[in-house]
């Protein structure tokens, strides 16, 4: 699997890149609104992107799941709906960060920022309830559940530092 | 029967502006140098000066800008804001001196105090961040390089205003030296420790002000925010840092839902604000300053577009990403004139307002026009011979 690019857009949301196998670089946009944008980046010009689409979040759930993106994604979403002040996200795992191929208990996510790591999408498939001792690899794009603000201490622990 | 004139007059008021905002929209174009326009025309000395609705529109331009504010903070967490400070302190600091020192100077030229000098300072330096937002997203530009920059530069601005703000304020009131800086010392503390409080309490005034019921939601968050604003008021520090702070304060999910609730509360009082803006300013007075302020405006555009070049170049852009970051921050908007507002609402130099409503409606038209002709622009080539406009 590529490396997932992460890119904060102050106020908007937060932008994911990466690039395919066959050399196109790919965008998504997440807005904060719930809007998903999806856009390439021109070949000759690596700072032009063309939208290919905008998406609603039911758009984008329904286009995710044609993917092949598995249940636990979309079941959590459900649950975030029901538990007031719980927030569910997904961190993509940067080959550069220093977790990469370390376990889960390396990381003391659940010590440190109170948040669980319920399930590991990987493009085989996805794991859910990885244990302490489940290794993560580079571009693993780790299921999280916890307060909004832990999720962000998480999300900066597996920064590349 | 004066209540229904009244009804009447605040009933054309809105049509103009309903008008105005379909215009606006059907054109691709911020509504709010129309606003102006007509606020021109409702004032003393315009086409058809308000008799009767003028009071409300001034009660509803003051809620109007503790609406903008507000949700300004809404859009940022605190850690956002100083995360962002550390890591684009040089570019930040670079797009302050290059905007704010034309208005400065410019006021000093004029023969003004310095006061007023640095309240056109203000003026010329801040972006817009609600046209930018638009233009971004209406060029598709989300998805480019440079955005991340142009945001950045956004934020640094916003969160310099939260310093501005307090500190004009107070040099607005004026007094003798130490009065001046004693109240100035004084509004940065409390600007302080409100951040300070927010990053605390923040989660937990959340969570107290979540609700699923609509109605409860929105009349709690409006109450939090009258309240803050009225209270950094009632200290002497402009209500709309305190309307800024309460949004930064709050976050998560009520954030969010605050920030979805609130626009169409914010359009009808936002309006409202640019209307009275308008009102303010006697048209007769614009004429004579026209030359400065176009100059003033061809300056600041000149300025912000260097910015954004800087900007980009330095974080290894192409030619055409250059351009687009500079041209994208060339509009300047709602906070030129929240800042100019305040100014104009303490009678200071009479001609600060017809100058900052003549620059932000240059800019504010110019700023969405260069960003589409930028959108134009062929790929850079590799050899990098060709020039831009």
């Amino acid at each position: 699997m590529p490396v997932v690019n992460e890119v904060r857009l102050p106020g908007i949301g937060v932008r994911y890149e990466f690039v395919t196998e066959d050399g196109s670089r790919v965008g998504v946009i997440h807005h904060r609104t719930g809007e998903r944008e999806l856009v390439l980046y021109e070949q000759d010009d690596p700072d032009t992107s063309h939208d290919l689409l905008r998406l609603t979040p039911e758009d984008g759930r329904t286009l995710a799941e044609l993917l092949g993106v598995s249940q636990v994604a979309r079941e959590l979403t459900e649950l975030e709906q029901d538990v007031e002040g719980l927030a569910i996200d997904r961190l993509p795992l940067a080959a550069t960060s220093p977790y990469a191929g370390r376990t889960i208990g390396d990381t003391g996510a659940r010590t440190k920022t109170g948040v669980s790591i319920v399930a590991i999408l990987r493009p085989g498939g996805a794991i859910p309830a990885p244990g302490p001792e489940f290794g993560l690899q580079a571009g693993d794009v780790l299921v999280v559940v916890g307060t909004p603000r832990g999720i962000e201490e998480l999300a900066i622990l597996l920064r590349p530092s | 029967m004066p209540d229904t004139l009244f009804l009447v007059e605040l009933g054309g008021v809105v049509l103009v502006l309903a008008v105005l905002a379909r215009v606006g929209a059907r054109f691709g174009f911020s509504p709010i140098p129309l606003y102006l326009l007509a606020g021109l025309a409702f004032g003393e000395g315009g086409v058809i000066p308000l008799v009767t609705a003028d009071d409300f529109i001034e009660a509803g331009a003051e809620i109007g800008l503790i609406l903008l504010l507000f949700s300004l903070g809404l859009e940022y967490s605190a850690r956002e804001l100083v995360d962002s400070m550390r890591s684009n302190a040089t570019i930040g600091l670079l797009d302050l001196v290059f905007n704010f020192v034309p208005g400065f100077v410019a006021g000093l030229f004029l023969g003004w105090g310095p006061v007023a000098a640095t309240v056109l300072g203000g003026v010329t330096y801040i972006s817009s961040s609600g046209v930018i937002a638009r233009t971004l997203h209406d060029l598709e530009w989300m998805g480019n390089r440079e955005t991340p920059i142009v945001l950045a530069i956004l934020v640094f601005e916003d969160l310099v205003m939260a310093g501005f703000l307090p500190f004009i304020t107070a040099i607005l009131v004026g007094g003798d030296g130490t009065g001046v800086v004693l109240s100035i010392v004084l509004s940065l503390l409390v600007v302080l420790a409100v951040l300070a409080g927010a990053a605390r309490y923040g989660p937990a005034l959340s969570r107290a002000v979540f609700s699923h019921s609509d109605e409860a939601m929105l009349l709690g968050v409006l109450a939090i925010v009258l309240l803050m604003a009225g209270g950094t008021q009632a200290l002497n520090i402009s209500a709309a840092v305190g309307a800024f702070l309460a949004g930064i304060a709050m976050s998560g999910p009520s954030a969010d839902r605050a920030r979805a609730l609130l626009v169409p509360l914010r359009a009808v009082f936002a309006a409202a604000f640019f209307i009275f803006f308008g009102v303010q300013i006697d048209p007769g007075g614009i004429p004579p300053v026209i030359v400065p302020a176009v100059a003033l405006a061809t300056v600041g555009a000149a300025t912000k577009f260097v910015t954004g070049w800087i900007g980009a170049h330095r974080f290894g852009l192409r030619r055409r990403g250059r351009v687009r970051a500079g041209v994208a921050l060339i509009a300047r908007g709602e906070f030129s004139i929240v800042i100019a507002g305040l100014a104009v609402a303490a009678g200071a130099e009479p001609e600060l307002g017809p100058i900052a409503a003549t620059y932000v409606l240059v800019l504010a038209i110019v700023g969405p026009l260069a960003a589409r002709a930028a959108d134009r622009l062929p790929p850079s080539p590799t050899t990098g011979k060709a020039q831009s406009t």
